[in-house]
């Protein structure tokens, strides 16, 4: 509580008072309404008759219950435990590699970072159309292997539906790895050179020195890339769009763009809102606690 | 009334209070030391004063207006921050003008006013810089040009020597002793350096634990500390302090205390009556190392020197002195003894203790009895 | 990126050190395939793809594959090559840009220096926002755009992209401002400056290398955004994303693969552009989009 006995301008004291308040509060207002609101109002509709317009018939769960027997959805949440799983492994082991590697002083260090990371500067549309052409066999590797003479190679993934998935994780990998690698080299540099020379006293060789020391002083470079990955596999879109389109068939179906066909082209609006809830509920398993830990360190 | 008045003022985060009702009033011209370790509302007292931080009860005032509710901009107070606080995008001259702009004094006045403070402090060679190009002592003399151009009815100093080196920091102290002497500016100064409380203060707040713990002249309260933890903080080395016996001999109150090898000393008090009353009581007595030497240095004006035989258990040279360490009532108790006296560990050598420089704290309370 | 290598002290051998280069090597040699295929099938006849010419450089080097997609490719329904719809993806793409970055100073200045119960959890409810997944809000936000009249327009793609782009834009500055010392605003409200005179003389000329991150970062995701661009656009407002995509997925006629894989550099070329000039600043920003708080 203050005391005021000179408050002469109690106007102009309020509007300073609130200012930063009033300055902030535009902004909180649109992610208010325009994230936690209509957040809420998908979850509701969730739970409604909608088909091809929103509608307000309650309906209980039936739309959950329709959405995990359909097979496509089925589809899309093997595809993306799939996807997911080898798109974090391998992005992190072989971003994990390359940094070590870039980090055993380097000459033109700078030159191989650049092309390591430039495809996370592009849009997984353009992602998804080189590595759709490049893996197409009329046109692609195929026929470039086999107008060289090895007139047998067969690559035909992108149109096998037991195989097409891991195309998708190609194309993922290469666009994101790099930053991982640019992750964990930031990591790297951050460990202090003094620990590794104690160590290299003690008789630690350079597998040791990773193994034992560097490694496991990464942990906060791999729980940030873990998230970040993990996101990512979640809400990936763009690429199958671009690359595979779901198919063949509905074999590259990931749960984004199931939503996005139930919702928009199969007017199954009520589906479409149950499969989105279910697509936060995951990300929000990941993200609040990360985002939680990180600023209550702050405090 | 004073010229800046704390009455009653304190400060709480939620329940948490960081500042008692403290009561402080500063005369025009006085320059007033705020000293106590880390967290004991030093740096909060001062915001409150330069309105950075609400007054959650009581009352400050500056001239005799209430400041509460006044924004700092309307206090016409200055700051001397730690870290200097220079705006780093701005040259000097433009750093030190800025105040005055935003308080809309024309570019003309602004101009000499600026001119004049770098004359005063010898920037002028620095005015076209920026921040980043000077060093931590040509900072700390922008920083405080910036609150001279201001002319402020008050000027506030939070810590500002501590980022300097020690050769620095000490030139520092003196020139800013100096500036307060020329121009009798009034001064709050918040330090944790109880060397810098004592040589540049005309009165030191001793704070601990959110509340004011003395205020006093520097003499009163390295002399006449009201309490142990004033006793030790004033003062390096700090003061000796070590539990003793008040007893009565021959109508005269003396402290018993247990020597080193197991043997007891006594100490009479200068003051025997007075301590007469306190026959029996345990208490801990508190001797400056300056009051304890060896004989032939000991304080030819006082009439309370009384010699101890005690094993001397380390020497610690230090070029002016030599340090003398024993042990009063199981504690260690540090002498200064002249440079070139002869003497090792392990000796048993006289100690000439200075009484009339001794005081008596309750062991329980700390609070000083006598 | 700091320049200490952490293994300074890590003594490899002159065998190791010619592996280790091989496979270096080998990676780049992976990641610059795809675009070695765009920017060489891009300049070479159809017929020579047809062929199984793929890897190799252009028998007859011909720019007509860019001129077709840029001016004359079918895009849906017209065939106006991409030029409208780069265009489209400019008008958006600037305005959206700048508003967030100008909001998300004035947050993260808010958040830092003029502290309030209760701002950690604003912050947080802003920085969440940022990571749900779009399709949460596709359905109320494609109603809510009809209702202000902005749906299957360039201004409606502009307002979406700034509700969702201002988390981030505030999480940079938020960060950057946390480590701007306190004192000096505390300075400035001795020196009598108020709220928005400490932001714009005190602050901003500070802010200059977030700026930029904040920027880029910005730009690069809405020029490379596909889901928004894809709901809420009609034919004549849509982002270049989605027209190339619309380009390479047209199933009428033949394929005409070097004008996908001309659109295709079209499309990145921006994004592409930002990162070369701006790199050590891109990096930047994806590393504290990933590394919060």
């Amino acid at each position: 509580m203050t005391i005021t006995t000179t408050r002469h301008r109690a106007g102009d004291d309020w509007l300073r008072n609130a200012l930063p308040k009033l300055v902030l509060s535009p902004s909180f207002a649109m992610v208010l309404i325009f994230v936690y609101g209509f957040i809420l109002f998908t979850f509701y509709l969730s739970f409604t008759d909608s088909r091809i317009l929103p509608s307000y018939g309650l309906v209980g769960w039936e739309n959950y219950t329709k959405l995990f027997s359909v097979r496509a959805w089925g589809i899309a949440v093997d595809n993306v435990l799939i996807f997911g799983s080898l798109y974090i492994v391998i992005c992190c082991a072989l971003g994990l590699m390359l940094a070590i590697l870039l980090d055993q002083q380097i000459r033109a260090e700078g030159f191989i970072r650049t092309i390591y990371l430039y495809p996370m500067a592009l849009s997984f549309i353009v992602t998804g159309t080189a590595w759709k052409w490049f893996l197409d066999p009329g046109i692609g590797l195929q026929a470039v292997v086999r107008s060289w003479g090895w007139e047998s190679f067969t690559f035909e993934w992108i149109k096998d539906s037991d195989m097409a998935i891991y195309t998708i994780v190609i194309a993922a990998v290469w666009q994101t790895s790099g930053f991982v690698m640019a992750m964990f080299l930031a990591g790297l540099r951050g460990i202090d050179n003094e620990v590794l020379k104690a160590a290299q006293i003690d008789g630690a060789s350079n597998w040791a020195l990773y193994r034992r020391i560097v490694i496991p002083q990464l942990r906060p470079a791999f729980m940030s890339a873990f998230v970040v990955l993990a996101h990512m596999a979640i809400k990936s879109y763009d690429l199958i769009i671009a690359l595979t389109g779901g198919g063949p068939g509905t074999a590259t179906e990931l749960p984004a763009t199931f939503m996005y066909s139930y919702t928009f082209t199969r007017n199954q609006m009520g589906i479409g809102a149950a499969s989105a809830t279910i697509m936060l509920m995951s990300i929000a398993a990941i993200m609040v606690p990360y985002i939680w830990s990180e600023l209550r360190e702050k405090k | 009334m004073s010229f800046l008045e704390i009455r009653n003022a304190t400060k709480s985060y939620g329940a948490v209070k960081v500042l008692h009702e403290t009561n402080i009033a500063v005369e025009e011209g006085e320059f007033l030391v705020l000293v106590g370790p880390s967290g004991c509302g030093k740096s909060t007292l001062l915001s409150m004063i330069a309105g950075l931080e609400d007054v959650t009860s009581g009352d400050i005032s500056i001239k005799g207006r209430s400041m509460n509710g006044v924004r700092p901009a309307d206090r016409n107070i200055a700051m001397v921050f730690q870290s200097y606080a220079l705006y780093p995008n701005m040259n000097v001259a433009q750093n030190m003008a800025f105040g005055l702009e935003m308080h809309g004094v024309p570019k003309e006045d602004r101009d000499k006013a600026v001119a004049q403070v770098a004359e005063l402090l010898q920037i002028q060679p620095l005015l076209d810089r920026k921040p980043g190009q000077l060093s931590g002592g040509q900072r700390q003399r922008v920083a405080m040009g910036r609150a001279l151009v201001r002319d402020p009815d008050v000027f506030l100093f939070d810590e500002p020597l501590s980022n300097l080196d020690a050769k620095l920091r000490v030139d520092m102290r003196t020139e800013i002793k100096k500036l307060h002497q020329k121009l009798g500016t009034t001064i709050v100064y918040v330090t944790h350096d109880q060397i810098e409380a004592l040589t540049l203060s005309t009165r030191i707040a001793v704070m601990y634990g959110g509340y004011v713990q003395q205020l006093g002249t520097p003499k009163e309260v390295y002399d006449n500390p009201a309490n142990m933890f004033v006793a030790g903080f004033m003062g390096s080395p700090s003061m000796n302090l070590f539990p003793a016996k008040v007893a009565v001999e021959n109508g005269r109150a003396v402290a018993k205390i247990t020597l080193a090898d197991g043997g007891t000393g006594t100490l009479p008090f200068a003051d025997g009556n007075a301590m007469a009353e306190h026959d029996g009581r345990d208490i801990i007595l508190g001797i400056r190392p300056e009051a304890i030497t060896d004989e032939d240095g000991a304080d030819r004006n006082s009439n309370a020197i009384h010699r101890i035989d005690a094993r001397v258990e380390i020497t610690e040279p230090a070029g002016s002195d030599t340090f003398v360490v024993t042990q009063f009532g199981g504690k260690e108790v540090t002498g200064r003894f002249r440079a070139d006296v002869d003497v090792k560990a392990g000796d048993t050598f006289p100690f000439a203790i200075n009484m009339e420089k001794a005081v008596a704290f309750d062991p329980k309370t700390e609070e000083r009895i006598g | 990126m700091s320049t200490n290598a952490s293994s300074q002290i890590i003594r490899t051998g002159s065998g190791a050190r010619f592996v280790i280069y091989t496979i270096l090597a080998l990676f780049c040699l992976y990641y610059l395939l795809p675009l070695y295929v765009m920017v060489v099938n891009s300049l070479k006849p159809l017929s020579e793809i047809q062929a199984g010419g793929m890897m190799a450089l252009p028998g007859e080097w011909t720019l007509d594959p860019w001129k077709s997609a840029w001016s004359t490719a079918q895009i849906g329904v017209a065939a106006t090559g991409l030029k409208p719809y780069f265009l489209n993806s400019i008008l958006m793409v600037v305005p959206a840009v700048a508003i967030s970055t100008v909001l998300g100073a004035l947050n993260g200045y808010v958040l830092t220096k003029w502290r309030f119960r209760g701002d950690t959890i604003v912050f947080g409810l802003l920085l969440f926002g940022c990571f749900i997944p779009f399709q949460m809000v596709l359905i109320p936000m494609a109603r809510m755009l009809g209702l202000m009249g902005l749906a299957g327009t360039v201004p409606g793609l502009i307002f979406v992209h700034l509700v969702y782009g201002i988390g981030f834009s505030t999480l940079y500055f938020r960060n950057y401002y946390e480590q701007f010392p306190t004192e000096l605003v505390r300075a400035a409200m001795i020196d009598g400056a108020g709220f928005f005179t400490i932001f714009y003389r005190i602050m901003l000329p500070s802010s200059g290398p977030i700026a930029v991150v904040c920027i880029i970062w910005q730009f690069t995701n809405i020029w490379n955004d596909f889901l928004f661009g894809a709901s809420f656009s009609d034919f004549d407002s849509q982002p270049m994303t989605v027209a190339l995509n619309n380009l390479v997925q047209s199933s009428t006629g033949v394929k005409e693969y070097n004008v996908h894989f001309a659109g295709a550099i079209m499309a990145a070329l921006p994004t592409l552009l930002v990162y070369i000039v701006a790199g050590r600043y891109f990096v930047r920003g994806l590393m504290a989009g990933s590394v919060k708080g």
